[in-house]
C-alpha cells in the first residue's frame, strides 16, 4: 500500500483522533514496556510476578470477650481497693455478673459503674449484670478490625518489603498482598510477623551505668544484666536498660493521644489490672529514674519518673508534634492485637510459576495476534491492513489506560487482552462486510463506506454494550485476579469503539479519492469488482 | 478472499426443526450430566487447599502418595499430574486457618528426599470464602442475564429479548455440560469464561437480530421466515469470520496458555462454538415461535411514527401560536 500524495490527503478529525490515540497509547504504555521507574506503569498481579495474597479474618468476638473481662477486673479492683464486698464476680454469656453484699455500698458502686462507657447495667436486690450495649460491641468489633489492619500494616512496613498492600475487605476481612515475597523463608517470616503479638516492653534504665553506654560492648552490658538498645527517633543514641522488662505489651490495653496542661501532645496509655499493680509498685520505688518505652527492641522514649503512677494509666510526654505522638500511640496500640487473626484465603505463587505464566500468555498473545492479523490481510486485503492498524492501537490503548489508572495485570487479565485481539476485529469485520455488500450492489466507494459505517454502527453498539454488561457484572462480583479480566475486556471494548469504528473510518476517508479512481474498488476490500 | 458469496438466501429456517431437535438433545444431555456426574467444583467454590509442586525431571507420584498417606492432614487428598510429567498438584479437601503454620512447609518436609522440587503455588480457600464466592458467582450469572434481557427488550422488543436469553441459557447449559463431561475443575476462571461466553454469544445473536430488525423496517417482505433467512445469510460471513478470529486466539490460549488457563480456554472454546451455532440456528426460530408478527410490528411502528409526527405537528402549532 502506497500512501497518496499529500496534496490529495485530506486530514479529517477521525484520523486526528486515531493519531492522538496512538500517541497517547505509546506515551502511557511506554513506561510499562521498559518498566522504568518514571511514569505510571502497569503493576503485575501476584499471579504473574509471584508473591503472597492473604485474606485474613479477625476473631472480633475475642476482642469483645477481652473487653468484658477487663471490665470485670476493673470492677473487682475497684471493690477491693474501696473495701466494697462483692461476691461471685464472673463473666457469663458476655455479661459481668456479681452480687453486692452490703446495700450501703450501692450508691458508690453505681457511681463507679456509670463511669464505664457503653454498658447496660441491670441491678436488682444487689445482683448486678453488666453487659455491653450492642452499639459498643459493634464499635469494638470495627475497632478491632481497624486496629488489626493498622497493626499489620505497621508490621509490614517494618518488615521492609516492597509495596505491601493491607486493606479492609467487606466489614471484617483484611486483604494482605505481598508482591515482594520470593522464597518460602520470607513468606514464613511475613506470616509470623503478621500474626504474632508485637513486643512492647517497659524497661528500667540502668541509671548507674547509663553514662557509659557508648563505651560498653553488648557482652559487657550483659554481665550487668543489661542490654543496649537503639533510640527509635535518633538511631545514633543508645540506651542502657535492664534486660528483664518491668512490663510487656500484653498488659497494655490502650494508648491515646492527649494534651498536657501546656497543651503539648502526650500519650495516655492504660494497663490492665495486673499491669497497673506492677507499674504502680515499680514507679513508686523508682522516682527520679527513667523508664524506657521499648517497641520491637527500640527505645521510643525514656521519661523520668516524677512520682508513683497508680491506676494503671500513665502518660508519655516528650518533645512530640501531634503527628509524632499519634504515630507513637499507634505503635503502642499495635503492640497487641485486640483480636487474633485467622487465615480465610491464601494464594501464594512462586516467582518461577509467575514467569512461566507470563511467558505462556505472551506466546498466546503474539501467536493470536499474528494469526488474526494474517487472516485479516488474507481475507480483506487493504481493509484487513486498516483493521490491523486499529487493532495495534487498541492494544496500546488498553495498556496505556491500565497504566494510567494503576490497574493490575493478572493472568486472567492477560487472557482478556488475548481475547480482545480476537473480538476487537469484529467491528471491522461487520463494517467491511457491509461495505462489500454495498459495492457488490454497485454503489460508489464513497457511498459504500459512508453507508457501511452508518448501517454497521447500530449493530456494533448494541453488541458491544451487551458484552459490556457482562463485563461490568463480572467486575462487580469478581474477586482478585478475575477483576483483572473484567477490566481488560471492558477497556478493550471501549477502546475498540474508538480505534475500530472512528479510526478506520478516518483512514478510509483519506484513501477515498484514490480508491474512487480505481476501476475495481472492490479489491481494496478483498473482493473482485 | 470470499468464503460466502450467496446471492440468494439460504434456507436456515427450513432446517430449524432439525437444529432444535439437536439443541434440545444437547441441553437435556447436559442437564443429565450435571445432575448425575455433576460439576467438579474446585477450591474457589467449596474451599480446600491446592499445592503445586514442580520437580526437576518427572515427579515420583507413587512415592509422593506413599509419603503423604497415613497423615490426617492429607486424608482424602488427591495427587495428580498437572500439565506435564514434572509438575504435580496435590488437592486437599480441608483448609487450615492458621496463619503461622503452612501446608506448603508441611509438604516440603514430607517430600524431602524425593528429588529436587520446588513448591510453586499454595492456594488455600476457607469454606466460608468458598460459599461466599459461590453465592457471588450465581449472582453474577443471574444479573448478567437479567441485564442483557432488559437491554435487548429496551432496544428491540420483548420477543427478541426472550429469544436471545433462551439462546444464552442454551449456550451456558451446553458449556456447563461439556465442563461436567470432561470433569474440569470449576473455579473462578471458569465462571469468568462462562460470563465471557454470555457476552460473546449475545453479541453474535444481536448482530443477526439487528439485520432482522432492519429487514422488518426497511424491506417490503412480510414473511418473517424469509426475512430471517435473508438476515442470517447476509450476516453469515461476519458470524463465521469473527468466530474464526476469536477461535484462533482461544485455540492458541488453550494450546500455549499454560495449564492454569486450560479450564478457562476450554470453556471459551466450547462456549464460542456453541454460541455461534445458536445465534444462527436457535435464537431466530425462537423469535418466530413466540408469534412475532411482521405486519403487526410494522403497524405498531407506523402508529408510533404517526404519534411522533402528530406531536411534532402540535408542537410546531404551539410554537407558532406563541409567535
Amino acid at each position: 500500500m502506497r500512501l497518496p500524495e499529500s496534496t490529495r490527503m485530506k486530514l479529517n478529525y477521525r484520523v486526528v483522533l486515531l493519531i492522538l490515540a496512538t500517541v497517547f497509547g505509546l506515551f502511557f504504555s511506554y513506561p510499562s514496556f521498559t518498566q522504568s521507574s518514571e511514569g505510571k506503569k502497569i503493576t503485575l498481579g501476584l499471579d504473574l510476578q509471584g508473591g503472597l495474597h492473604m485474606l485474613l479474618g479477625v476473631k472480633t468476638e475475642e476482642a469483645v470477650n477481652s473487653q468484658i473481662k477487663s471490665i470485670a477486673s476493673g470492677i473487682k479492683h475497684f471493690a477491693e481497693s474501696n473495701d466494697i464486698l462483692i461476691e461471685g464476680i464472673s463473666v457469663r454469656e458476655e455479661k459481668v455478673v456479681f452480687e453486692l453484699l452490703d446495700s450501703d455500698d450501692a450508691s458508690a458502686m453505681d457511681e463507679q459503674l456509670k463511669t464505664i462507657e457503653g454498658t447496660v447495667i441491670h441491678a436488682s436486690e444487689g445482683k448486678y449484670a453488666i453487659s455491653m450495649t450492642p452499639e459498643a460491641v459493634e464499635k469494638l468489633k470495627l475497632q478491632a478490625v481497624d486496629q488489626a489492619i493498622e497493626t499489620i500494616r505497621n508490621r509490614l512496613d517494618q518488615f521492609g518489603l516492597a509495596e505491601p498492600t493491607v486493606a479492609k475487605q467487606g466489614i471484617d476481612k483484611i486483604l494482605v498482598e505481598l508482591p515482594g515475597i520470593k522464597t518460602p523463608e520470607e513468606e514464613q517470616r511475613a506470616r509470623e510477623l503478621i500474626s504474632r503479638a508485637a513486643k512492647l516492653e517497659l524497661m528500667a534504665v540502668d541509671e548507674d551505668r547509663s553514662m557509659r553506654v557508648n563505651d560498653l560492648s553488648e557482652a559487657e552490658a550483659a554481665t550487668y544484666g543489661d542490654k543496649i538498645l537503639e533510640d527509635a527517633l535518633q538511631p545514633q543514641m543508645k540506651h542502657l536498660v535492664n534486660e528483664i522488662p518491668i512490663l510487656d505489651g500484653t498488659m497494655l490495653t490502650d494508648a491515646q493521644v492527649g494534651y498536657d496542661q501546656n497543651n503539648r501532645p502526650v500519650i495516655n496509655f492504660s494497663l490492665n489490672s495486673a499491669g497497673a499493680q506492677i507499674f504502680g509498685d515499680f514507679t513508686g520505688k523508682s522516682v527520679g529514674k527513667r523508664l524506657a518505652i521499648v517497641l520491637d527492641g527500640k527505645v521510643y522514649s525514656a521519661p523520668v519518673i516524677n512520682e508513683r503512677i497508680g491506676g494503671g494509666s500513665g502518660q508519655i510526654s516528650g518533645n512530640y508534634t501531634t503527628a509524632e505522638a499519634n504515630d507513637l500511640a499507634i505503635a503502642l496500640r499495635s503492640g497487641a492485637l485486640l483480636a487474633p487473626i485467622y487465615m480465610m484465603e491464601k494464594r501464594s505463587v512462586g516467582p518461577s510459576l509467575g514467569a512461566d505464566s507470563i511467558k505462556a500468555s505472551m506466546i498466546a498473545l503474539i501467536g493470536g495476534f499474528l494469526l488474526v492479523a494474517l487472516f485479516m490481510i488474507l481475507y480483506y486485503g487493504m481493509a484487513g491492513v486498516v483493521a490491523n492498524i486499529a487493532l495495534v492501537v487498541n492494544l496500546l490503548l488498553i495498556l496505556a489506560i491500565m497504566a494510567l489508572f494503576g490497574a493490575t495485570l493478572t493472568l486472567p487479565g492477560m487472557a482478556g487482552i488475548v481475547l480482545t485481539v480476537g473480538m476487537a476485529v469484529d467491528a471491522n469485520v461487520i463494517i467491511t462486510e457491509r461495505i462489500r455488500e454495498l459495492i457488490r450492489e454497485g454503489n460508489s466507494v464513497r457511498k459504500a463506506i459512508e453507508a457501511g459505517y452508518d448501517n454497521a454502527m447500530r449493530a456494533i453498539l448494541d453488541a458491544n454494550i451487551t458484552t459490556l454488561i457482562a463485563a461490568v457484572v463480572l467486575y462487580v462480583y469478581g474477586t482478585g485476579a478475575i477483576k483483572g479480566f473484567a477490566i481488560t475486556i471492558s477497556i478493550g471494548i471501549l477502546a475498540s469503539m474508538l480505534t475500530a469504528i472512528v479510526g478506520t473510518h478516518g483512514i478510509y476517508q483519506i484513501l477515498e479519492n484514490r480508491m474512487s479512481k480505481s476501476k475495481t474498488p472492490g479489491k481494496f476490500f478483498g473482493i473482485k469488482g | 478472499m470470499e468464503l460466502f458469496k450467496a446471492t440468494r438466501s439460504l434456507p436456515f429456517m427450513g432446517k430449524s426443526k432439525i437444529a432444535i431437535v439437536i439443541s434440545i438433545m444437547m441441553v437435556l444431555g447436559s442437564y443429565a450430566l450435571l445432575f448425575t456426574k455433576g460439576m467438579n467444583f474446585g477450591i474457589d467454590f467449596v474451599g480446600g487447599t491446592i499445592v503445586q509442586v514442580k520437580y526437576e525431571g518427572s515427579a515420583p507420584i507413587d512415592e509422593m502418595r506413599k509419603r503423604l498417606s497415613g497423615n490426617a492432614l492429607f486424608e482424602g487428598s488427591s495427587i495428580n499430574e498437572f500439565g506435564s510429567p514434572d509438575e504435580v498438584v496435590i488437592r486437599l479437601k480441608n483448609s487450615s486457618e492458621s496463619v503461622t503454620q503452612d501446608i506448603g512447609d508441611t509438604v516440603r518436609e514430607k517430600l524431602a528426599g524425593t528429588g529436587k522440587f520446588e513448591i510453586r503455588r499454595v492456594d488455600i480457600v476457607g469454606a466460608k470464602v468458598g460459599s461466599e464466592l459461590r453465592e457471588k458467582g450465581i449472582m453474577a450469572l443471574t444479573l448478567a442475564v437479567l441485564g442483557i434481557l432488559i437491554y435487548v427488550a429496551f432496544r428491540f422488543e420483548w420477543r427478541f429479548a426472550v429469544a436471545s436469553v433462551l439462546a444464552l441459557v442454551h449456550d451456558i447449559s451446553i458449556a456447563m455440560g461439556a465442563i461436567a463431561l470432561v470433569g474440569l475443575d470449576v473455579n473462578l476462571d471458569v465462571l469468568a469464561a462462562l460470563l465471557t461466553v454470555l457476552g460473546y454469544s449475545i453479541n453474535d445473536t444481536i448482530i443477526v437480530f439487528d439485520r432482522i430488525r432492519e429487514g422488518i423496517t426497511d424491506s417490503k417482505e412480510t414473511n418473517l421466515e424469509a426475512i430471517i433467512d435473508e438476515s442470517i445469510t447476509k450476516t453469515l460471513s461476519r458470524t463465521t469470520l469473527t468466530s474464526l478470529t476469536t477461535l484462533f486466539v482461544v485455540i492458541i490460549l488453550f494450546a500455549f496458555g499454560g495449564e492454569i488457563i486450560h479450564a478457562f480456554a476450554f470453556t471459551l472454546l466450547v462456549g464460542i462454538g456453541i454460541g455461534t451455532y445458536s445465534s444462527i440456528f436457535v435464537a431466530s426460530p425462537i423469535l418466530k415461535w413466540f408469534g412475532f408478527d411482521v405486519k403487526n410490528y410494522r403497524a405498531k411502528l407506523s402508529q408510533k411514527a404517526a404519534r411522533e409526527a402528530e406531536k411534532e405537528r402540535l408542537r410546531a402549532q404551539f410554537e407558532q401560536g406563541i409567535v
